[in-house]
């Protein structure tokens, strides 16, 4: 038996191998913009193309991307039964909101055509454009589609995710029940740090660390989850570890500071335990302390599995943390978030 | 005020209490016109401190209590908390019977102001100052050795003036810098330090100038609360990662209330990436989570307190018994109380080193 | 045990009294001609809660909004600024399980107090606790 049969991968990448792949699905202005300015492709610093992490030295055959077929492979060797497609593709980086909403359009589309249409085994995030009304218009759009099981923007953008600018996005979720993936990486509106910008790549893989808790801090503090009792949140690639010591502190200063958010009528990691979802790869603690990490979450219902495919995270297969609750990890709490995972086998 | 009986030293304590992280307040802003040119006391009535911020009083994102202090420290006449001597030896030093003091001054001490002249010069004043109205009356206190650290050879020579002097025990550094400590443009404070042979304590606050998130400006304090953890992890990576300890191998660094329970985290996830991007730092000889243990130590305050108390043994424990430092951060609102803020179940041996022994070892006290 | 704090004159209305009672530091005070009592010591890190400043509670259903009432009824701790209700002693964030002990407080006339043997002025009205 394969070691993760029947199991829901909660993060792969369908690499965009470039612009031209997008080309047949925007819109005919867009599509000729790519000549006539010489657009060069939306390729992020976050995961900069040849860099080893971006993708596994055996997962890149020819030296180029894997494609379809290469990820279809890997599926087949889990034995996954469920495989939700994170697309990373830096298209939340384009300050033309127009144009934003075009390609990230055009990106929906070619994962819904070359992946989705390809392998029943496929679920895929709504990349979501920058602008308010453009992200509910996109939701509105791929909803229907039953293939599309969540929204996925970038941890690090330009407003912090807790904002009420973006409610109306967070309205539209709730009624669809879509839950929100904010993913690692960043649109390069800020520098990766609060301290201005890093010299090292390495830097900027470990920042994604401080996103996340930023993002929680604000998810949290502004209310999101109190104004939207439905919305789930996804944080995928943030390491986990962060988590206990992120929730000790902000309980905390909530019992002494709770009046400037008088909203938040409950400790806040009851919160987080509710409402936040994280996947488990990369999963940034040693075995010998892992047990123990997943004491201090509190619950056996906050991680996802996922294999992060093609990322280098590990070597051959991923690893279970010791400690974990195998049929909630790989399964359970997955089934449980995702109410349009029809077809799951049992 | 509190009137807690006047002997109360923390059970366990033993001898020798030691504080890292002590607040002295200047009465008013004329304080330091002693050690200031007439430019600069010019400038500092008229212009006044100009950090990466907009605000001429107060901060950007307004406390939680007046001056971020506790109610009950403000002097019984009026004054403002730990401004002055006599009050504080009473309620604090002699309250819990301290051996050493370890003085952070805060704003308004010119470091990160955006005019470097500016902040040289208050440097070398609030330098004076902690000498002349705290350390000198006050054999159990130390100073910190405050650096105008956006210029970082006017830094070095403010070290080099003062290296030497035991009255100083580590040099200061605010956490949000204009670029994130551990970038090259600030080695030549780590070079001055080590060469003197003084701690670099990294304290949270300054304005960076940068949004204070990654991603984006947060609305309230209570965020940064938050992100004062969040700041540190950035500064401690670029510190490790741009290979600072590698360079300095006899440099030690404190980080002042920061909190210290995501240390480990930040340890772990640079171990975890370090393998994949080796080829990217040869400049780091060793795992990052080593140079965290033999380079870094952290405070106390303020301390993290799990639903589950013993969850904060095991994140000590990953942390290291011989790295926790307590702290109180008198006269703040979030100030811990050294009688009941560590740990009651942890053996006294342990107790002892948190309380005192770690800090002795560290500054050499 | 009954114990005679003050004149009722002494604590007027929005102010706060400190007195020893029984062995314990007690804090009373005066909400619009009631009078509350408070064990004086946050159950935290044991501030004293009479240092600490007195609000109203503000309460929310939504973020954005602002329910402020009963104002001058709660004590913020001096240090860490833990909420505590004045009328019973419990925390706002969890008023189950943290509290500081509320104590009986009353008005009684000096003419009864005298008769139990007190040492007061039969003309006055005192506050009283019972620790």
């Amino acid at each position: 038996m394969r070691s993760f049969e029947g199991a829901i991968d909660a993060d792969l990448h369908p690499m965009v191998p470039g612009l031209d792949a997008l080309r047949p699905h925007l819109e005919p202005f867009w599509a000729d913009s790519i000549d006539q300015r010489g657009l060069e492709g939306f390729e992020s610093q976050s995961y900069p193309p040849h860099a080893p992490r971006t993708v596994r030295a055996d997962w890149r055959p020819q030296g180029r991307f894997p494609g379809l077929p290469e990820m279809q492979a890997w599926l087949d060797k889990t034995g996954a039964a469920i495989g939700i497609l994170n697309p990373i593709y830096g298209v939340q980086l384009i300050f033309n909101a127009d144009m934003n909403r075009a390609f990230t359009q055009g990106l929906n589309n070619w994962v819904r055509a070359e992946w989705l249409e390809r392998d029943a085994r496929l679920r895929a995030s709504i990349v979501l454009p920058n602008e308010t009304e453009h992200a509910v218009a996109e939701i509105e759009r791929l909803a229907p589609d039953r293939r599309f099981v969540q929204a996925m923007r970038l941890v690090m953008g330009e407003i912090p995710h807790g904002r009420r600018t973006h409610w109306p996005i967070y309205a539209a979720l709730e009624k669809h029940g879509l839950p929100l993936c904010l993913h690692a990486g960043s649109a390069y509106r800020h520098p990766v740090t609060s301290l201005g910008w890093v010299s090292w790549y390495m830097e900027d893989v470990a920042a994604q660390q401080q996103a996340f808790q930023s993002a929680v801090a604000s998810l949290i503090t502004e209310g999101v989850f109190v104004q939207f009792p439905g919305l789930r949140v996804v944080l995928a690639e943030s390491g986990v570890s962060w988590l206990p010591a992120f929730l000790w502190r902000m309980s905390k200063g909530w019992k002494g500071v709770r009046f400037e958010i008088p909203w938040q009528a409950e400790p806040p990691a009851e919160t987080v335990r509710r409402h936040i979802r994280l996947t488990a790869q990369p999963f940034d603690a040693p075995d010998e302390a892992a047990a123990q990490l997943l004491g201090h979450l509190g619950s056996q219902d906050l991680l996802l599995w996922a294999s992060d495919f093609p990322h280098w995270n590990y070597d051959g297969l991923p690893s279970l943390p010791p400690g974990v609750d195998r049929e909630k990890f790989l399964r359970g709490n997955a089934a449980a978030l995702y109410n349009r995972l029809e077809r799951v086998p049992a | 005020m509190n009137m807690m009986l006047a002997n109360a030293k923390p059970a366990a304590a033993t001898l020798g209490l030691c504080d890292v992280d002590i607040h002295p307040r200047a009465p008013s802003r004329d304080a330091f016109d002693p050690w200031l040119s007439a430019e600069m006391r010019h400038r500092m009535h008229s212009y006044g401190l100009r950090p990466r911020h907009g605000y001429v009083r107060g901060t950007p994102f307004p406390k939680s209590q007046p001056l971020a202090s506790r109610r009950d420290a403000w002097t019984p006449q009026g004054g403002s908390p730990a401004s002055d001597l006599a009050f504080f030896r009473e309620q604090h030093l002699d309250h819990y019977g301290i051996d050493v003091g370890l003085l952070n001054p805060l704003q308004p001490s010119g470091q990160g102001d955006t005019n470097d002249g500016f902040s040289a010069a208050m440097a070398h004043a609030v330098n004076e100052w902690q000498l002349a109205e705290w350390v000198v009356p006050e054999p159990r206190l130390r100073a910190s050795l405050v650096v105008p650290y956006e210029d970082p050879e006017a830094s070095a020579r403010e070290i080099r003036k003062r290296a030497g002097d035991p009255r100083f025990s580590q040099v200061l550094l605010m956490s949000r810098t204009s670029m994130p400590l551990g970038n090259p443009r600030y080695w030549p404070i780590y070079e001055a330090a080590q060469e003197a042979g003084l701690p670099v304590g990294i304290h949270a606050f300054g304005y960076s100038g940068w949004a204070m998130t990654n991603g984006g400006w947060p609305s309230f304090y209570i965020e940064e609360v938050s992100e004062h953890a969040t700041s540190c992890q950035s500064l401690l990576i670029s510190m490790v990662v741009e290979g600072v300890f590698e360079r300095f191998p006899r440099l030690k660094i404190v980080l002042i209330e920061c909190g210290m329970a995501w240390l480990p985290s930040v340890a772990w996830r640079l171990d975890k990436i370090y393998p994949s991007l080796r080829c990217e730092v040869p400049h780091l000889k060793r795992k990052p989570s080593e140079y965290i243990r033999d380079h870094v130590w952290v405070s106390t305050q303020p301390i993290e307190e799990p639903e589950r108390p013993e969850h904060l043994r095991d994140t000590m424990e990953w942390i290291g018994w011989d790295k926790i430092l307590y702290a109180s951060d008198y006269p703040h609102w979030d100030f811990d109380d050294p009688r009941l803020s560590i740990p009651n179940w942890l053996p006294a041996e342990t107790r002892a080193a948190i309380y005192g022994g770690n800090a002795r070892a560290v500054y050499g006290w | 045990m009954k114990h005679v704090v003050a004149p009722v004159a002494a604590i007027p209305a929005g102010a706060r009294h400190v007195t020893e009672a029984g062995g314990k530091r007690i804090v009373v005070y005066n909400l619009g001609g009631e009078f509350f009592a408070l064990a004086d010591r946050c159950p935290h890190q044991g501030a004293s809660l009479s240092a600490g400043q007195i609000m109203g509670h503000v309460c929310s259903t939504a973020p954005g909004q602002y329910e402020y009432a009963r104002r001058g009824e709660v004590v913020r701790c001096p240090w860490h600024a833990w909420e505590f209700d004045i009328r019973t002693g419990k925390s706002f964030f969890d008023p189950r399980r943290v509290k500081t002990r509320a104590y009986d407080a009353h008005v009684e006339c000096g003419e009864l107090l005298a008769a139990e043997a007190f040492s007061v002025a039969v003309e006055n009205s005192y506050v009283v606790v019972e620790v």
